[in-house]
């Protein structure tokens, strides 16, 4: 695929770093022709030197033979300008970096309306994967996937897990939980659960539930998510923000503790639920008064790597709770995978990652409706993403009503931006999102999936 | 330096030129010359084995950095030199090892300058090898590599930094593999169409066939002793096109390829290329008035020289040393500007001429506004100071070389014309000089350790003169 990216960047250099190993055709655009020769001399890309704003650069590139186009420059708006040129011009796909807390909350009238393929926020993402390490024990996998609108859990079944010779149609009627069972490995067998399903021992399973409802089930079903209660949070710029919206979001005790006054009042409007403490992170005695030795999870999030990784090293001798610590520099994690710290997050690579992940599913996409494949168990199942455009013989039908295909499970209805875990009452309409989950056959429409 | 990678490299070089000595084996075995089919497999044989011995450690880190790729990329050259003289020995055909060097690094590096009084004196396979070196060190052996091994990876660009000619080395597509590919397909599809139209023209195959390689290669070596005056005056014609053709800078093949016609006429440097050549076939041809009677042969011999040596060919149909002084100062002129950078020719290229003509300007310019503030363009874009002070230090470099050059040779005491031509015409790997060196006379007149001068000006022409000269810096040879 022949992929331009717009800004040469920490994150663009990773994410060249994973495209060019799949074998992708890769030209880089910025302004700074330093930045544009490092590119050049380390990675296996052709270089443009212009702003990519400009269609006479754009052509140079050769837009007009590019599938796909990342603007990660600095500047938000730029990057969606850059966007809605490419797509102008030449209608390929593209995928805009917007920072911007501002724009966030129109991510999805933006990407709509200026017709991108994806918006990414690495902050958002950050907070996403901080807030999951501090949720969920390292028992239960999370793979995030469709812009991080849906959770699939992966976890196995345990001897003295309550699932253990538990049959599948007694989890919404006896357990009273609202959670969906899509995939079952056992024995190296993959299938889709049908009702009269009963678990066993050794059982590898996916799930997909609302955060909450996750919660519930994981607790009833005697899997101990040791969930943190309490989180403290160094450093109130727009990731702590994000991770502290989360949180309270769904019910953890936030503490965000920031040295900028004028930042902690912008904070506390934003912010109703969490306590804002305006003090210097680096201070012992606060933290200690602020209560790092009985915190749940604590994570430093501060400009400064250094200072991140040192407070991280600190809260470890005091706090038993979970640590995350946060690094923007990739060129420490060398380092750092050598120093006793629990887990650490690289938001650049983790950028790099979700769009990785998404240009390996527009690889698969062909035409009909389907938006994007996700490989799923290493590629023996695939998430479908559906949208729904027009009015057909599934829509606005209870799914019980349809005569749905064998091996597929319906995951997910995004309606609105508000994601449904479907039950046999929902039904599809019109403009909704789709995510349809199977083990064999390949449907390239949403009509695919009832029988003939 | 890390020289566990440049030994890989040679090796990789050496297996793979076992590779191009098997067609001389072919070509001997047609014509029943199993002595040299000999020769030739004893030598692919040498090659396959040292290469499995300088590779038997394969590179633990692709550490493969510009300085690694300059040594690597001379010393290749210089190995690919020495074997490739081989055969030439072992069949006692040259039997004198340095003049076998002299003739092979002639041959790679597309001089085409000769220390053999007769050609037709070779066998078959011998001549075959000849041409056919010209052909792979035409567009250069790396980029050959580059295009057939999976070498990815970025640090494989400076291989053929090092080998390319011209003062900016750019990409067509993104992948340095897909680039090579390119140009080794733009370079076979000129030699097969090439090929078809000298047979059309009327050669034999075997002709055709070392003609085209010494053609597209912008290499020289004639297969007669007359060098092209024997073929008739079509097909001379048809080498003129092709040779000119070989000089064009490749980017504009690659547009035309690509269906991007429009960009073709905005190359300045093809531009001017074309203009060169015009201005001087039709001055010369003039100038030339009184030794040929029609104007059709004139404007041929012309233009066939004129386009020999700005391609840096070497080919020739009359003995242009007799023509008069200001043909034969014309011609000395345009042995020093020479190909298209991006072309298989050699010289100073045309782009470097420009861009130096432009600094020159510019120079005068700011004498008369001292406080002017300017950038230089070319092909639209502006010139970075990287690419203007690379280019004055080639320029600086290489007239250095050159006169160093005259000196160490005037030391046999030929006459000056002979031995600065015959600098010139080896550093601008262009075959033929004038006078002693003149295209009926031959490189045998110098000393052996003038030819050992000459030998390493035509590979720092070829590798435009850094990567032989990287190799007398001892502190590239510094573990730190």
């Amino acid at each position: 695929m022949n992929i331009i990216i717009v800004g040469c960047g920490r994150v663009a250099f990773t994410l060249v770093e994973q495209l060019i190993n799949e074998n992708h055709n890769i030209t880089v655009i910025d302004i700074d022709e330093k930045k544009v020769q490092y590119f050049t001399e380390e990675l296996d890309v052709m270089g443009i030197v212009g702003n990519g704003t400009d269609y006479q650069t754009l052509l140079r590139a050769g837009i007009e033979h590019t599938n796909l186009l990342i603007a990660v420059t600095d500047i938000d708006e730029h990057n969606l300008l850059c966007c809605v040129m490419a797509k102008r011009l030449e209608f390929c796909k593209t995928i805009a970096r917007v920072r911007n807390p501002i724009y966030n909350t129109e991510t999805g009238f933006l990407r709509r309306e200026l017709g991108l393929s994806l918006i990414i926020n690495p902050e958002l993402i950050a907070a996403s994967e901080i807030a999951r390490t501090f949720q969920f024990p390292s028992e239960i996998r999370i793979d995030t996937f469709t812009r991080g609108r849906i959770e699939l859990l992966h976890f196995k079944v345990t001897a003295n897990c309550l699932l253990n010779n538990y049959p599948l149609k007694y989890i919404r009627s006896r357990l009273k939980c609202n959670v969906l069972v899509c995939i079952v490995t056992r024995d190296d067998d993959i299938f889709i659960p049908d009702i009269n399903f009963v678990f066993q021992e050794g059982d590898a399973i996916v799930v997909t539930a609302t955060p909450a409802d996750a919660d519930a089930f994981f607790l009833k079903i005697g899997i101990h998510t040791n969930r943190a209660q309490t989180a403290m949070i160094v450093g109130g710029g727009t990731l702590g923000f994000y991770l502290a919206r989360r949180l309270s979001d769904v019910g953890i005790h936030t503490k965000v503790i920031e040295s900028d006054s004028k930042r902690c009042d912008e904070l506390c409007e934003l912010l109703p639920n969490t306590d804002i403490i305006n003090g210097d992170g680096m201070d012992e005695r606060l933290l200690i008064k602020e209560g790092l030795g009985k915190v749940d999870a604590f994570t430093a999030l501060t400009g400064i790597d250094e200072e991140n990784v040192l407070l991280s090293l600190y809260a470890k001798k005091i706090s038993k709770g979970k640590i995350v610590t946060k690094i923007k520099r990739t060129y420490y994690s060398a380092v750092i995978s050598n120093m006793q710290l629990d887990s650490v997050i690289f938001p650049s690579f983790l950028t790099a990652d979700y769009i990785t992940k998404y240009v390996r599913s527009m690889n698969q996409t062909s035409d009909g409706n389907m938006e994007n494949i996700f490989k799923l168990e290493n590629g023996r199942a695939e998430a479908l993403e559906f949208f729904i455009y027009e009015p057909s013989l599934v829509t606005d039908t209870p799914i019980a009503q349809l005569r749905l295909k064998n091996d597929l499970i319906i995951c997910s209805i995004t309606r609105n931006g508000k994601l449904i875990i479907p039950t046999g009452q929902d039904e599809f309409k019109v403009g909704d999102v789709v995510i349809i989950i199977t083990t064999r056959s390949r449907f390239y429409d949403i009509k695919d999936i009832v029988k003939r | 330096m890390n020289l566990f990678i440049v030994n890989y490299i040679i090796g990789l070089v050496l297996q793979f030129e076992a590779v191009f000595l098997t067609f001389p084996i072919i070509v001997g075995l047609c014509y029943r010359e199993y002595q040299c089919c000999a020769a030739y497999a004893i030598t692919a044989v040498i090659c396959l084995v040292l290469g499995f011995v300088l590779r038997r450690r394969p590179p633990t880190a692709d550490n493969l950095y510009l300085r690694e790729g300059f040594v690597a990329v001379a010393l290749s050259w210089i190995s690919l030199s020495i074997f490739g003289a081989l055969p030439f020995v072992i069949t006692g055909e040259i039997p004198n090892f340095i003049d076998a060097l002299f003739e092979t690094v002639s041959g790679f590096t597309t001089t085409g300058a000769s220390i053999l009084p007769e050609v037709e004196g070779l066998s078959y396979a011998n001549i075959f090898w000849r041409s056919f070196t010209h052909w792979i060190g035409g567009m250069g052996v790396f980029i050959f590599m580059l295009a057939i091994l999976p070498l990815a990876g970025a640090h494989s660009m400076n291989l053929m930094r090092a080998e390319s000619p011209g003062p900016s080395v750019g990409k067509f597509l993104p992948k340095v593999r897909d680039t090579a590919i390119v140009l080794y397909a733009i370079y076979i599809g000129l030699t097969l169409i090439g090929m078809t139209a000298f047979l059309i023209g009327g050669m034999n195959l075997f002709e055709a066939l070392t003609m085209i390689f010494g053609t597209v290669g912008t290499g020289g070596f004639g297969i007669y002793n007359d060098s092209a005056a024997s073929f008739t005056p079509l097909q001379q014609n048809l080498i003129t096109i092709f040779m000119i053709l070989s000089g064009v800078n490749y980017n504009v093949y690659f547009c035309i390829i690509y269906g991007r016609l429009k960009e073709i006429f905005s190359f300045e440097e093809v531009r001017t290329y074309f203009g060169i050549i015009l201005f001087s076939g039709f001055v010369i041809s003039w100038d030339i008035r009184h030794f040929y009677p029609t104007v059709g042969e004139r404007l041929r011999h012309a233009f066939f020289q004129v386009g020999s040596i700005i391609t840096t060919s070497g080919f020739s149909t009359v003995d242009f040393d007799a023509w008069p002084q200001l043909s034969k100062n014309i011609l000395v002129i345009l042995m020093f500007i020479g190909a298209c950078a991006g072309s298989t020719g050699g010289g100073m290229k045309v782009s470097r001429i420009l861009i130096l003509i432009k600094s020159v300007q510019e120079e005068l310019r700011r004498i008369i506004h001292p406080h002017l503030i300017r950038k230089k363009h070319f092909d639209n874009e502006v010139l970075s100071e990287e690419t203007l002070r690379s280019t004055n230090a080639f320029t600086a470099i290489y007239f250095l070389l050159f006169f160093v050059s005259v000196l160490l040779v005037g030391m046999d005491e030929l006459d000056f014309t002979t031995n600065f031509t015959a600098v010139a015409a080896t550093i601008n790997n262009i075959g033929p000089g004038l006078s002693l060196v003149g295209p009926a006379h031959n490189f045998g007149v110098y000393s052996y350790f003038s030819k050992c001068i000459l030998i390493f000006d035509m590979l720092a022409g070829r590798l435009e003169l850094f990567p032989m000269l990287i190799l007398f810096m001892p502190s590239c040879w510094r573990k730190y």
